[in-house]
């Protein structure tokens, strides 16, 4: 017998700490750092984890806006790149070459469009389209590294961003793999299918890293379950899976399916990041709409439970603490999978620990993030009228009638929602949330008779009428009240939803407008302070400094445009 | 009916047709899967072309799978793959849509499932039932199979009164709308263009009906308004052409007056309005006016 060998359970996690410090130690991210206030850096999906997207820089304000320049613009090319590399030039940087990695042998052709978050980190922005990485250097844009994933296929739809721990980058893809890059030369360290192909998934979240766990959820269009999982960021080990949707005789909220074939097939996925609260370590996030989405009477006559809801999980297991549905039974695809807004505040006088979301059903929802106990619920589109008025729990109670039918149900919102993925912010000093919506009909025809009903997003046409109107909308947090409302001029039936929103300390609302403009306002009161016609903004705008300025950073479909003051 | 479920395939050729016949959809209205159109290599967005289609089976393996499936899955899983009664929709199931030829499927035909009895196939002809199952378009934006043959419901006479009411300040039966269903013969781009005119375009449709453009007035402090047909407009800059063709664009200033004339604003006025019914009744009177 030889020397007794240590339980292996704590030489890992020995083994463990040792790389982590080593990892840290030689530079990239500490998690940790994703705990601090939003500042200088832009280290996860919404900045900070509380998804306020409020950033504490202040050297550009509105007493200086309207000097706002451009300091650069960075187009970025999708693609495997050229098939022989450049040679290196005579003097200067060597141009940077892509890694090509990838199981499939197809390309995306559908033209890069950023929809996503950017990680500023040590100086690096991090940047994804679907099947690409980018990294570029946050001085100028610069391009330091592309790494490219040739594709099985998949819904190419968006990319919301990566994510970072020490120094690995972390991002999913169309055809269902999370990928590990090498930050510091886009390397790929392991690739992991977590999803199902065959079942027609498709991943677009981006990532969160809460400690040592990787977050993300899945998309899907077909039936299938949506899921949330956590993953070994050295590894990519799975760590935990939670599912949407009753999986198994017993589960909770099986009551509210059909039958257990039904719940199964009912999808609610998790496909936009949520937000994580350290105090309690729920990680606080929305689930999509039930399927199939629209013929809904295979799914029987119950909520379907656990889709279109805001949902907390423990961290560390992925057990569910607690759940608010926004729309129970939704017949028309509007998710709630919108990144929820943590947000410390007052209610009736007393300090209270919120979440709070604008629903692409047109409601507004004010929880406690601690229990989910609803405490507001307010409509904040004008036009929404699938809905009677609220439940004796504070969810809208739908008209059947205006689900769909054979000649026509004049609806709105239509299938975009009020609002939909594009980020909405909330600033501690107003005390309001800043949501990009739009007020829109369609008639949603039933087109499958079949008592079956249909898969998917199947068994119905929707045919746009009109849209009313493309706004700014800011709700109070303790009254769900509209503060303000910014509605843009758009010439007749011309008027998308805008982009995402960032709201600064130094009292500024960024955005876009649904003509090409970026724009800068004040978010007391929507006014309307500074702007640049850059083409329409395709993500939220962000800020972090670098060189000891502030920039502010946005994207316009295939471009990169950052903003600072000289 | 899950009685039907315990006919073994040896015994009861009859009851099985029997019960395979009270399901509603027929054979016929599936189409087998296309096969992929363009070439291989690039892929498009969202939804239909995303993923691989599977390449169409051997068609004698396919017609034996056919019969085979008719009469021993078919009474309980219905004669589209789509479920009927007691059997689950085959066709967005896991474990098909991860089989490639009857390797999954087979061990829960021999071993049975749930309230799903065994089935003593062969393994060829489980491989023709992957054939037979395989063959199905299967997609998230799923076709539509049993289409209603009309989106006439209203009522005319109800929808004349309406009209009268409500439309009969800017519009005449005798005058802009004189034989409009004949001009637009499809009921639901009927529907469209006099809910709103232009809404309803693409996908085969014919030309909609279109309104005249918005028009607007732009005046500048100190000077003579100016006005023309709307080009764009947003917070920042307004843009027109005049009666003389000439393109004008506008800085808008707290200072400038810009008055759009949007001649579909009574039509947007009237969604806030309609009840499903009108619209159903008003299109229903328009059909008539041939």
């Amino acid at each position: 017998m030889t020397m007794p060998r240590p339980p292996a359970r704590s030489l890992a996690v020995a083994l463990a700490l040792a790389a982590t410090g080593a990892l840290f130690a030689a530079g990239g991210l500490d998690p940790a750092q994703i705990l601090k206030p939003l500042g200088d850096s832009w280290p996860t999906y919404s900045g900070d984890y509380s998804g306020r997207r409020y950033s504490t820089l202040a050297e550009i304000n509105q007493s200086n806006v309207k000097r706002l320049g451009l300091a650069w613009a960075s187009r970025l090319v999708a693609g495997p790149g050229p098939a022989v590399p450049p040679p290196a030039p005579p003097f200067g940087p060597r141009p940077s070459v892509t890694v090509v990695g990838g199981v499939g042998d197809n390309d995306f052709v559908g033209g890069t469009v950023v929809k996503g978050g950017v990680l500023a980190v040590n100086g690096v922005l991090y940047v994804t389209a679907p099947d690409n990485v980018w990294a570029l250097d946050a001085q100028d844009g610069r391009e330091l590294w592309h790494f490219y994933w040739r594709t099985r296929g998949g819904t190419h739809i968006g990319n919301r961003g990566a994510a970072m721990w020490g120094n690995y980058l972390f991002f999913v893809t169309p055809d269902d793999y999370l990928i590990s890059l090498d930050a510091r030369t886009g390397q790929e360290r392991w690739h992991k299918e977590i999803a199902p192909f065959s079942q027609q998934y498709f991943l677009t979240s981006a990532p969160v890293v809460v400690g040592n766990h990787v977050i993300v959820g899945t998309g899907n269009d077909l039936d299938s379950p949506g899921y949330l999982m956590a993953f070994d960021p050295e590894t990519g080990e799975q760590q935990w899976r939670w599912y949407a949707v009753p999986m198994n005789p017993g589960d909770p909220g099986l009551e509210t399916w059909k039958n257990l074939d039904a719940a199964r097939n009912g999808g609610g996925h998790p496909w936009l990041p949520g937000s994580y609260d350290p105090e309690t370590r729920l990680y606080i996030f929305g689930t999509g709409n039930p399927t199939p989405a629209y013929t809904s009477v295979a799914r029987g006559d119950g909520d379907n439970l656990f889709t279109c809801a805001i949902v907390a999980v423990h961290v560390d297991t992925g057990k569910m603490a607690w759940y608010f549905q926004t729309s129970p039974h939704d017949t028309h695809d509007w998710d709630s999978a919108q990144t929820p807004i943590l947000v410390d505040g007052t209610i009736n006088g007393k300090p209270r620990k919120l979440v709070v979301t604008a629903s692409r059903n047109g409601y507004y929802f004010t929880l406690d993030r601690l229990t989910g106990e609803r405490l507001v619920t307010s409509k904040f589109s004008d036009t929404a009228n699938w809905a009677d008025g609220l439940n004796e729990k504070g969810q809208p109670r739908r008209i059947p009638a205006k689900d769909h039918h054979v000649a026509g149900a004049l609806v709105s919102s239509n299938n975009g929602g009020a609002t939909n993925w594009p980020p909405q912010a909330f600033s501690p000093e107003t005390g309001l949330l800043y949501v990009p919506s739009a007020e829109a009909y369609a008639m949603y025809y039933l087109t499958e008779t079949d008592p079956r009903g249909a898969m998917g997003l199947g068994g119905k046409d929707e045919v746009g009428i009109a849209t009313m109107g493309s706004y700014i909308t800011a709700i109070d947090y303790k009254t769900g009240k509209t503060a303000w409302r910014h509605r843009f001029q758009t010439a007749a039936g011309n008027a998308g939803r805008a982009p995402g929103l960032l709201v600064t300390a130094g009292k500024l609302l960024f955005g876009g407008d649904v003509s090409g403009n970026f724009f800068a306002m004040d978010p007391a009161n929507g006014s309307l302070l500074w702007h640049a016609r850059i083409g329409n903004v395709s993500n939220a705008p962000q800020t972090y400094r670098v060189g000891g300025k502030q920039h502010v950073l946005v994207a316009s479909g295939d471009t990169l445009y950052a903003f600072a003051l000289y | 009916m899950i009685a039907c479920a315990a006919v073994t395939r040896s015994s009861a050729l009859g009851l099985s047709l029997a019960c395979l016949w009270t399901l509603g959809a027929a054979l016929a209205a599936q189409q087998p899967a296309a096969p992929p159109d363009g070439g291989r290599g690039r892929i498009g967005g969202a939804g239909i072309g995303a993923y691989p289609v599977r390449p169409p089976g051997d068609p004698a393996a396919l017609e034996r799978g056919t019969a085979l499936y008719k009469i021993n899955c078919a009474f309980c899983h219905g004669q589209d793959t789509r479920g009927g009664d007691g059997g689950p929709s085959l066709l967005r199931s896991a474990i098909v849509l991860a089989d490639q030829n009857g390797e999954l499927i087979g061990p829960v035909i021999e071993q049975g499932r749930g309230a799903m009895p065994k089935f003593a196939f062969k393994p060829d002809q489980v491989a023709d039932l992957a054939v037979f199952l395989h063959s199905f378009r299967v997609a998230g934006y799923d076709l539509s199979r049993q289409k209603p043959a009309t989106i006439l419901v209203g009522n005319a006479k109800a929808g004349e009164a309406y009209f009268n009411e409500a439309c009969v300040s800017c519009h005449s039966v005798s005058g802009d709308l004189r034989g409009i269903a004949t001009r637009i013969a499809d009921e639901r781009v009927l529907q469209q263009s006099w809910l709103m005119p232009g809404s309803m375009t693409g996908r085969g449709a014919p030309p909609p009906a279109r309104a005249r453009p918005p028009t607007v007035t732009v005046t500048e402090p100190g000077k003579p308004p100016v006005t023309g047909s709307l080009g764009r407009v947003d917070d920042f800059v307004v843009s027109l052409t005049t009666a003389d063709g000439e393109y004008r664009s506008f800085r808008i200033t707290p200072r400038t007056k810009v008055e759009v004339s949007d001649p579909l604003g009574p039509h947007k006025d009237l969604l806030r309005k309609y009840t499903d019914a009108d619209i159903h009744n008003v299109t229903a009177f328009l059909t008539t006016l041939k």
